[in-house]
């Protein structure tokens, strides 16, 4: 039993080879496989537009979806053949939605994010206690931890989704919109935190909706295209007007803010 | 990190507090209930039965008479509390109660059934068992249709059957001849006269109590959603079936022994998740515990209040039950 995640210890790598995603209502392309390496300390960004498949990829990953064909391997050991519970310790995801479930406290919530390092029998220990403790810290929820999930903003609960994501404390990230519902105080917050979490020697894989958080972020994009194949690679070689206007089917205007490129649609 | 272990040490007591102090309500209960009847006895006469003292009577009294009925009214109110804190989870949903899935519609159909034919005691039992699991096998192969149980086909397969059973109990009560409808009536309304042994519904509570203990944790992440519990590293598949079915096991023994008492498992865990939080492993077997109290001393009421006649239990269970679950609902804590 793995009590402290091994994330900082062996450099993490998820390797895709020919992996081709079941999107709801769209015919299997085999041009559309993908085969690339996520490496630790990476922070991918995954593009494109509504309904192309950016959250059924993440799930994929994660396994909460049977992948079409292709092979998903977690440091060359198939996920498909590892057990649910091992997989837990690694690889964690945070959703877009926020399942409404039964009641309990934001404290309660953030603790589950220590279930799969515990056996049946453990009880929390002073360890997943102030894990969580810290999380909740981090995202400024300490003053929060014995509200009830249901009476918090959609904001307030993505903290806490995130908040559970970092107790859990896995060495791959999937994150699912982290940026959703976020003011723009937490908007950044919430990317720091995952930037923390990337210099930390851990894999973070996140789908956006905002082309201008990838360039400010991301190091690597993957780019999903609904009428030609997916290409992948650096932010700074991929995300250019020329790669993101087909990408939204959107004129957009570019300018420079920073030294980055800042992406504007254009009517 | 003192300040994280100082919680960590109150979420400890917060555990085992509340479990010692509904304990000890639980023993008071069961000796009360077995002081009070036609005779009321002191508990140093109770114990003085049990101790094998005493006068003749009094040992016929308390252990022949009143202490099988007694147990089986705890056992029963802990088995309805915990199936009714389990299809809570399953269904996600705070208002499920034990009889949600149609399983006391399938014993009560049977019972009646036995009732009809002029069989009584073990044998009908026996038949409300055999109804039980009639109807958990139809909710549950419906419902599991492509090896893929969703909770809502669930929901709406249970409830359909359930009242399908309905229809058919009230053709049966407006069939029967007029001198069986009494004993059809007090069998619906759940009665402890009807238990003719305590000892099946212990042995089924019991390691049920035991089982879960582990499971406990797994419980708390199935209630925040399947999906987030599959990526918690929970199979939810199988969790779901062992919850599904150790509820039903536990209904249908519960039915069995009395009868379907109403309220029990819909009342007693919230009441104590509004008190104690949402940990199920302290939820789960608070309980098993408050629910043998609630039952235990409301069938005291209903021995006892018209003595020499009874009540049903399941009339005072009700009318505890209704009033309790309507302010609760008025102060929005559902």
């Amino acid at each position: 039993m793995t009590r402290v995640s091994v994330g900082a210890s062996t450099p993490t790598c998820l390797r895709l080879k020919d992996l081709l995603v079941a999107v709801p209502n769209k015919v299997l392309d085999p041009a559309n496989a993908l085969s690339l390496s996520f490496q630790a300390g990476q922070m991918w960004g995954v593009l494109g537009p509504n309904g192309v498949g950016k959250t059924s990829l993440l799930h994929t990953l994660a396994t909460l979806l049977p992948q079409a064909s292709g092979s998903i391997a977690l440091n060359d050991q198939l996920v498909s053949k590892m057990p649910r519970s091992s997989l837990a310790q690694q690889l964690g995801i945070m959703f877009q939605e926020h399942q409404d479930g039964f009641p309990a406290t934001v404290l309660e919530t953030v603790m589950l994010g220590r279930f799969p390092h515990l056996s049946p029998w453990e009880r929390e220990t002073d360890q997943d206690l102030s894990l969580v403790l810290a999380s909740l810290e981090r995202l400024d929820l300490l003053a929060f931890q014995e509200r009830p999930l249901r009476d918090l903003s959609g904001g307030e609960r993505q903290r806490v989704a995130l908040a559970t994501l970092m107790a859990q404390s896995p060495s791959v990230w999937l994150v699912d919109e982290p940026t959703n519902h976020l003011d723009l105080r937490y908007q950044v917050e919430a990317m720091k935190v995952l930037a923390e979490q990337a210099a930390t020697g851990r894999l973070v894989v996140m789908s956006l909706h905002d082309v201008n958080v990838a360039t400010q972020w991301c190091s690597h994009v993957l780019l999903l295209y609904p009428d030609r194949p997916p290409i992948w690679g650096t932010a700074e070689a991929l995300l250019t007007k020329d790669n993101l206007e087909p990408l939204y089917s959107q004129k957009l205007a570019v300018t420079a803010l920073e030294g980055k490129p800042l992406f504007i649609p254009v009517a | 990190m003192a300040d994280a272990s100082r919680l960590l040490l109150a979420r400890r007591q917060s555990i085992f507090l509340p479990l010692f102090i509904l304990t000890l309500l639980s023993v008071c209960s069961l000796v009360f209930a077995v002081a009070q009847g036609s005779v009321s006895l002191s508990p140093y006469a109770v114990w003085q039965a049990f101790a094998g003292q005493g006068t003749e009577l009094n040992q016929v009294l308390v252990l022949e008479l009143r202490l099988p009925r007694v147990m089986a009214g705890f056992a029963t109110g802990g088995l309805l509390a915990v199936s009714g804190a389990l299809m809570q989870i399953l269904l996600r949903n705070p208002l499920a109660d034990p009889y949600v899935l149609g399983i006391s519609g399938g014993a009560s159909v049977a019972a009646l059934t036995a009732i009809l034919l002029g069989i009584s005691g073990l044998l009908l039992s026996g038949m409300a068992f055999l109804g039980a699991v009639l109807s958990t096998i139809l909710v549950f192969g419906l419902s599991s249709r492509l090896g893929n149980m969703a909770t809502m086909r669930l929901l709406l397969t249970g409830v359909v059957i359930a009242s399908g059973w309905g229809a058919l109990i009230t053709l049966m009560l407006a069939l029967a001849p007029p001198y069986k409808i009494p004993g059809m009536l007090y069998w619906l309304m759940g009665d402890l006269s009807y238990a003719s042994t305590p000892w099946l519904a212990w042995a089924v509570l019991l390691p049920t109590c035991l089982v879960l203990m582990p499971l406990g944790r797994s419980l708390n992440v199935l209630a925040r959603g399947p999906l987030q519990a599959a990526a918690l590293g929970v199979n939810v598949k199988v969790l779901e079936r062992i919850v599904f079915l150790l509820a039903s096991l536990l209904t249908a023994i519960a039915v069995t022994t009395a009868g379907s008492v109403g309220f029990v498992g819909l009342v007693i865990p919230h009441m104590l998740r509004m008190v104690l939080g949402n940990d199920q492993r302290l939820i789960l077997p608070a309980s098993a515990l408050a629910g043998g109290c609630l039952v235990t001393l409301a069938d005291t009421l209903a021995r006892t209040v018209i003595a020499p006649e009874q009540l049903p239990v399941g009339v005072i269970t009700a009318l505890i039950g209704v009033p309790t679950f309507l302010y609760l609902l008025q102060r929005g804590r559902l």
